[in-house]
């Protein structure tokens, strides 16, 4: 059927801000379809709170709504826009539940909107977990045994009579929040009461645990003429137990023949057929290694993070044909845009392996719980490929970035044999490098298997490695002949690794291979397996025969990515990355982008004019820059990732375009930067840098405490802390870092203040600065955790004025080509630099879409030569805009056990959303809104703070009373808010007898927790079990007076909700506004 | 480590390692795209004549399954994959891909870049070829390659169909199926659907052949040239109108010749397990298994009695023919699948219809 007509605009929901189980997935799938739906002709409209993405881009749909994602907001826009249709399948659960509630309430009905694509009947059928056994039954497809209950009762009775363990899936959730495997009944009522309480509906499924089995998917898709087609098909090798979003998995599918795959396959389109869903879908299946017998577990019918490393394994664009669907074109009537020739109706096959690695966040959650389950812990995710599967993982392994240059890590060859066996049952994040060792250890396929139920397939893999790390191991550099050295580079070593192993540096490995000339081709990813000829410029390398890249006659650029999201380095540097590529491509150049992260815009494959699918690493992106003699290499918008691979590039003879390595390295270095910072005259907190335990003493006595302790090189704060005495430095020394003379640590005088931060484009001469950004929460707190607001509202001229003054001066005494990011703070009046950072920020795209100036484009072009005068930018801070934008931070701490949630230096967002409007109250209400920090109006607030903290929590409580709180507290906060005549109903603490302050967060008792960092983290601290049985029981938790303060406000200012129309990023500046607004 | 090497007629040499029998073999060189079912495409028949180059890189992971052979032995000439599996696991498997290749007598080549023999098959059609443990020498394996016969000029299907006819029980319809080389999925397909199914070698002459007094006939796939069978062809016209038929892939040739139409040899094929077929009656689109190095040529069908039922859209190929008035039909493809998938087994539900309508 051709694409229905009477549909002239269409509304797409976004996904909001990303959380663990919800990432960058969903900005390339709506980026896609947005897409897909204007090249149909379509008006888009788009909502979405999460400003960091290529989606919420002006260019991405017609109007675009940075507002909060709840009905009440969605109804308004739709109010406003009046679309024909919306589209809901794109924005992952969040969009779902939108829809289905906004749906519910009748606003579609009464505005006269079709909801598109997959039917919603579809997808309660898919959801609800009854009607899903029913329907699964009815067609007769197997489910595991199972009940769905209300309460913690009837969760118990079910498995005893099945038996442990179980599983406990929280009815509409994502990520399997709430989730979790019990073995026994005390763990089942444990994970029974809190995946009841995370559920929307209050239920929780229980069923048999198929643990041990194959955990198989098909991502398949069906059009409204019921055909049918599998995209493709994975196997995790960690079988079922572990949420395939925690899973390393490959595709295809490996160790099942054409009969089981047939047999999965035809359930799979079968089971899509009775839903009826048109779009994509995935369904997950469990299947008896020792058997035909299988189970359906799960079906999800919308794209999914699944979909999108399905789209990026086979080339496939599964939401761009979902989108097109829902508009009514069949799969035959669309074309493959990969061979431009065939039709989106075909199933991809590949000639090659693909690896998924996760990317955890527990190097920055020390105390974490690693242990992975059903519930997902990770925040982002690799993508490898290769021509076998040995290749294939261990570029998986490398492109994660987390040190590993093969399957080796020294904590995991120090376990004992019992820790290793134990490791290898009880998966945590580092089961596969466990896995290695075992088989360097000399254990039997038939052990492994027995305790990791890995299939042995992937252990015989794993052992062909170790293998080959032996005999380098045994060779050395000289056992290197040209013969060995190119089978252990065909096989994936990195040579890194192999250096390691043969006990030489990397560079004799790298200049052994350019000797003998071993260097890899590049083939491409084309869906047809070579059947066809494609023209998606997609590759990857092998070390084989053919190559198969053509390079242009044009100038050409090579931009590098930024690798797995991941705390600290989110999505917004594919967002530089990609419009980096988009301001290349518009200049006339040829954009070549390097990136290993599947869930992105920039690894799309029509994104940049030639994809490399590689990892982020010297080796690797060396390789490609002597394959494609690129006349320059961009470093400044991928994140800390690009900018630790400038030294390596620029020593092998590239090109850097823009600020030159060595301005960089005097920015990052910390004596070279002091220096600098003297000789301009512009302040900074009194510090040093430690090399040894002795020197960072030295440096905090001759300072005083508290100081602000970190090792040199960092990323998003990590391993950072304020420590108040010399008892805990010492501590931290000993346990959060290892100081070398390679690796100092820097020791800072902890200034309170306000924190302040501005982004720059910088062509040397001219510095144009398109905002200042207050933060709400004072220095001290990570400013990617921080409410930032623009422009400033307690911020006098005088400030601003030197700000800018500072600014300038850095960004011409630095030579920055390109962007800055300078963080500042306010103390007792004084302005400080904390920290300048030569490159694109976290804060870029938010910055960049409230005052419209579009700083990355103006930032690739500086690098490419030309001057900001000539675009009409004189030095200065850009006229603000009447709009103020409030970007807050998003957390997924529900997510991550034994994590504590207080506010630090260390970073622990995984996201953001952005409030906007005209005036700040308001703009600061959708922040709160969209971030989900649903503050309750009344109930009841728990208030426990720390010494230094009472003066500020008094006004708090008056807040709080005046909106009809009642306060319970601790007693020494209730001593001294009585002094101050609050009349506060005192609660015990821990070890006082029951009911003590956890019974009453666990009975639901309290609504709204205010709790500040005493001193010391140790978990056992009430404070910590405080704040994690509020995340546990999602009550809302200051650990910042200041974020209290701003929301409370927010809360007394905006009692009755919020009515002003939402105005779309299109008009946050004038239709001619090119954002040179000089202010003179 | 025996080095191993595939030689094309053009000159190209693809150097790599033996892993199955050793020794020296000729045929066609052609690519196969399925991603698994590996067992199926050695043991079908349709395959002889020919050195197979998998696309897919990791072959032999789950190992050999007896139960999934689609005849009693192994037809390629040579096997050719990227990275052959020596730990093959799954609870079915017998033995390693290498050991079976072994016992057929298999020269099989791992270690190879076969997307690049599959871009250079793609971009100038199938080629003759040599596979080669032994004599290595480059002029050598040239010169032989390029006098390796023709794979038209070859008689195949007496090597693959059977001599003598036999019968597989069942309470329905008895379907008579002309061997032209023949899955054993076929005959599942039909025994599966309560058919007695009464197996016949290609000579058997249409006489013979209505006196089993079948309700409905099959002509079976098979390799080589639709041209080299024109004793069938002749069995065939004489068998049109007389009793239901349904063809599948050299039977499919075969029915169109005999209905007057003309095949032609494809650049290099189709063979794989994800090519989309549209049924013409219905739009709808079936994702298809394909072993099929000729079409029937869709001009030729002018001013006949058939129309064309089913495309590749792909290519726009012809797929499947239909007769406009007599109940005869048939399909390029494999709905009996094997490897590959089961979308199109209606295709034999239609044919037990058909027979169903002429019986009354």
């Amino acid at each position: 059927m051709p694409r229905d007509t009477s549909l002239k605009k269409v509304m797409v929901i976004g996904s909001g801000p990303i959380i663990i189980g919800q990432a960058a997935e969903f900005d390339y799938a709506g980026t896609q379809a947005c897409r897909a739906l204007r090249e149909e002709g379509l008006e888009v409209v788009l909502i979405n709170s999460n400003p960091a993405t290529i989606m919420t881009d002006a260019n991405m749909a017609d109007r675009v709504y940075i507002e909060p994602l709840t009905p009440e907001f969605v109804s308004r826009v739709i109010a406003q826009e009046r679309p024909d249709g919306l589209l809901p399948t794109l924005g992952g659960q969040t969009g779902l539940n939108l829809a289905k509630q906004v749906a519910e309430s009748g606003i579609l009905e009464k505005y006269g909107v079709r909801l598109l694509g997959t039917p919603l009947e579809t997808i309660r059928r898919a959801e609800d977990r009854e009607e899903f056994k029913n329907l699964l039954s009815r067609i007769n497809e197997p489910v595991p045994e199972s009940v769905i209950v209300s309460n913690v009762e009837d969760a118990l009775a079910f498995a005893r009579e099945i038996g442990f363990p179980v599983v406990v899936r929280p009815a509409y959730t994502l990520g399997g929040t709430g989730g979790g495997i019990a073995y026994n009944e005390r763990e089942l009522a444990e994970t029974a009461s809190r995946g009841i309480k995370h559920s929307i509906i209050n239920q929780i499924l229980v069923e048999r645990c198929v643990i041990g089995w194959k955990e198989i998917e098909y991502e398949v898709m069906r059009d409204g003429a019921d055909n049918c087609i599998t995209v493709c098909n994975m196997e995790n090798i960690d079988p079922m137990g572990i949420h395939t979003g925690d899973s390393i998995v490959v595709a295809p599918v490996q160790t099942l023949s054409d009969k089981e795959h047939q047999m999965l396959r035809s359930a799979a389109l079968k089971i899509i057929r009775a839903l009826g869903v048109e779009g994509g879908c995935n369904v997950q299946f469990a299947l008896d290694p020792e058997s035909f017998q299988y189970y359906v577990i799960e079906v999800n019918p919308r794209v999914s993070r699944s979909s999108a490393l399905a789209s990026k394994a086979t080339g496939y664009p599964i939401a761009k044909v979902a989108a097109k669907i829902a508009i009514g074109l069949n799969l035959d009537e669309i074309k493959n845009a990969v061979t431009g020739k065939t039709y989106a109706c075909f199933e991809p096959t590949i000639d090659y392996v693909v690896t998924k690695f996760p990317r955890w966040p527990f190097d920055k959650f020390a105390s974490a719980n690693r242990f992975l389950g059903t519930q997902m812990k990770s925040t982002g995710e690799v993508m490898a490929i290769g021509r076998t599967l040995e290749a294939s993982l261990l570029k998986a392994v490398r492109s994660l970035e987390i040190g590993a240059s093969g399957l080796y890590l020294p904590e995991v060859s120090g376990l004992s044999d019992d820790q290793l066996a134990g490791k290898l049952r009880r998966a945590d994040d580092q089961r596969l490098f466990a896995v290695a060792e075992a088989i360097r250890r000399g254990w039997t396929f038939e052990q492994i298997n027995e305790l990791s139920a890995i299939d042995k397939f992937f252990l015989a893999k794993i052992k062909n490695i170790v293998d080959l790390e032996k005999e380098i191991s045994v060779g050395g550099l000289a056992g290197l002949t040209p013969e060995f050295l190119r089978k252990t580079k065909r096989a994936g070593f990195s040579d890194a690794e192999i250096a390691r192993l043969a006990g030489a540096s990397e560079r004799a490995v790298r200049e052994l291979r350019a000797r003998h000339a071993i260097r890899p081709v590049y083939k491409m990813v084309d869906t047809c397996a070579a059947e066809f000829e494609a023209v998606t410029p997609y590759y990857y390398s092998a070390y084989e025969d053919a190559d198969e890249v053509e390079t242009g006659e044009r100038k050409r650029v090579v931009v590098l990515g930024s690798g797995p999201i991941r705390i600290g380095q989110g999505i917004e540097f594919d967002y530089c990355s990609v419009h980096s590529v988009w301001a290349l491509r518009q200049q006339g150049y040829e954009a070549v982008i390097i990136n290993c992260n599947p869930e992105t815009v920039s690894t799309d494959f029509d994104t940049a004019d030639r994809l490399y699918f590689e990892p982020l690493v010297a080796e690797d992106v060396l390789n490609i820059l002597h394959r494609e003699r690129p006349d320059g290499v961009v470093v400044q918008f991928g994140g800390q990732t690009a900018i630790n691979l400038a030294g390596a590039v620029h020593e092998a003879g590239f090109e850097i375009l823009g600020t030159s390595v060595a301005d960089i390295d005097r920015a990052e270095d910390r004596e070279r930067f002091d220096k600098l910072l003297g000789e301009l005259d512009i302040p900074r907190p009194p510090g040093g840098t430690g090399y040894s335990v002795d020197d960072a003493l030295t440096i905090a006595r001759r300072i005083g405490f508290p100081v602000l302790v970190r090792p040199s090189y960092v990323l998003g704060g990590r391993a950072m802390e304020i420590v108040y005495n010399e008892h805990d430095l010492l501590n931290y020394m000993a346990s959060a870092v290892k100081v070398t003379p390679e690796h100092p640590v820097l020791v800072d005088k902890y200034l309170i203040g306000k924190e302040l931060e501005v982004d720059a484009v910088s062509d040397g001469e001219t510095v144009v600065i398109p905002g200042i950004m207050e933060h709400v929460e004072r220095a001290g707190v990570h400013s990617g955790d921080s409410i930032a607001v623009l422009p400033p509202q307690h911020l006098d001229e005088q400030v601003k004025a030197q700000m800018v003054e500072y600014t300038v001066r850095l960004a011409r005494a630095l030579n920055v080509k390109g962007l800055v990011n300078i963080q500042y703070v306010l103390h007792n009046g004084g302005l400080y630099v904390l920290e300048v950072n030569p490159r694109s920020s976290r804060t870029v795209p938010y910055l960049s879409k409230i005052t419209g100036v579009p700083m990355v484009n103006l930032a690739t072009r500086v690098i490419l030569g030309t001057k900001l005068t000539d675009l009409g930018f004189k030095t200065g801070l850009v006229k603000e805009t009447p709009l103020i934008g409030v970007k807050a931070p998003v957390f997924s701490f529900a997510k991550l056990l034994d994590v504590d949630v207080a506010l630090g230096p260390e970073m622990k967002s995984t996201g953001e959303v952005m409030g906007v409007a005209e005036d700040y109250a308001s703009a600061l209400y959708k922040a709160s809104v969209a971030a989900g920090y649903g503050v309750p109006h009344k109930g009841t607030a728990l208030v426990t703070v720390a010494d230094k903290d009472k003066d500020d929590a008094v006004a708090i409580v008056h807040s709080l009373l005046k909106l009809g709180f009642e306060i319970y507290a601790t007693d020494g906060t209730a001593t001294m808010l009585e002094q101050d005549g609050i009349e506060v109903k005192r609660v015990r603490k821990l070890g006082q007898g029951s009911p003590n302050i956890i019974d009453l967060i666990m009975g639901n008792k309290i609504h709204l927790i205010i709790n500040t960092l005493t001193r010391g983290k140790a978990p056992e601290r009430d404070g910590f079990r405080i704040r994690r049985a509020a995340v546990e029981m999602g009550v809302p938790c200051f650990t910042s007076l200041d974020t209290a303060n701003v929301v409370l406000d927010v809360m007394t200012a905006i009692k009755t909700g919020y009515d002003k129309p939402p105005v779309p990023l299109q008009e946050y500046v004038g239709p001619e506004d090119t954002g040179a607004r000089n202010s003179e | 480590m025996i080095n191993a090497v595939l030689a094309l007629e053009d000159g190209t040499l693809y150097h790599g390692e033996a892993f199955a029998a050793l020794g020296e073999n000729w045929g066609e060189v052609v690519f196969n795209t399925s991603m698994t079912g590996y067992e199926g495409v050695l043991t079908d028949p349709s395959y002889c004549g020919q050195i197979v180059v998998m696309t897919y890189p990791l072959i032999g992971n789950y190992g050999i399954n007896e139960a999934d052979f689609e005849s009693k032995r192994c037809f390629v000439r040579g096997f050719v994959v990227r990275d052959a599996s020596r730990f093959p696991n799954n609870w079915r498997s017998t033995e390693t891909l290498a050991d079976y290749l072994r016992k057929e007598n298999v020269v099989g080549l791992t270690g190879v870049d076969t997307r690049a023999i599959t871009r250079r098959i793609r971009n100038h059609g199938v080629m003759r070829g040599i596979i080669s443990t032994e004599n290595l020498d480059p002029g050598y394996l040239l010169d032989k390659a390029r006098g390796v016969p023709d794979l038209s000029e070859q008689e195949l299907i007496s090597q693959v169909a059977t001599d003598v006819p036999f019968t597989v029980p069942g309470n329905g319809y008895r379907v008579v199926l002309i061997d032209m080389g023949a899955k054993l999925n076929i005959i599942r397909c039909l025994n599966e659907r309560g058919c007695e199914v009464v197996v016949v070698p290609p000579k058997t002459s249409a006489d013979e052949i209505l006196a089993l007094k079948p309700d409905g006939i099959m002509i079976s796939n098979g390799p080589g040239d639709p041209m080299n069978a024109p004793d069938t062809t002749e069995t065939i016209k004489r068998l049109i109108g007389k009793k239901p038929i349904f063809g599948i892939c050299l039977g499919h040739q075969l029915l169109a010749l005999a209905l007057g139409a003309r095949t032609y040899k494809l650049k290099f094929g189709h063979r794989g397990a994800n090519h989309p077929v549209k049924d013409l009656a219905t739009g709808r689109v079936y994702i298809t298994a394909h072993n099929h190095g000729f079409a029937v040529a869709e001009d030729s069908l002018a001013g006949l009695d058939i129309e064309v039922s089913h495309v590749n859209l792909n290519d726009m190929t012809v797929e499947g023919i239909r007769h406009k008035f007599l109940p005869v039909f048939a399909v390029q493809y494999h709905p009996e699948a094997a490897p590959g998938p089961k979308d199109s087994e209606y295709l034999f539900d239609e044919f037990l219809e058909l027979i169903a309508r002429e019986a009354r």
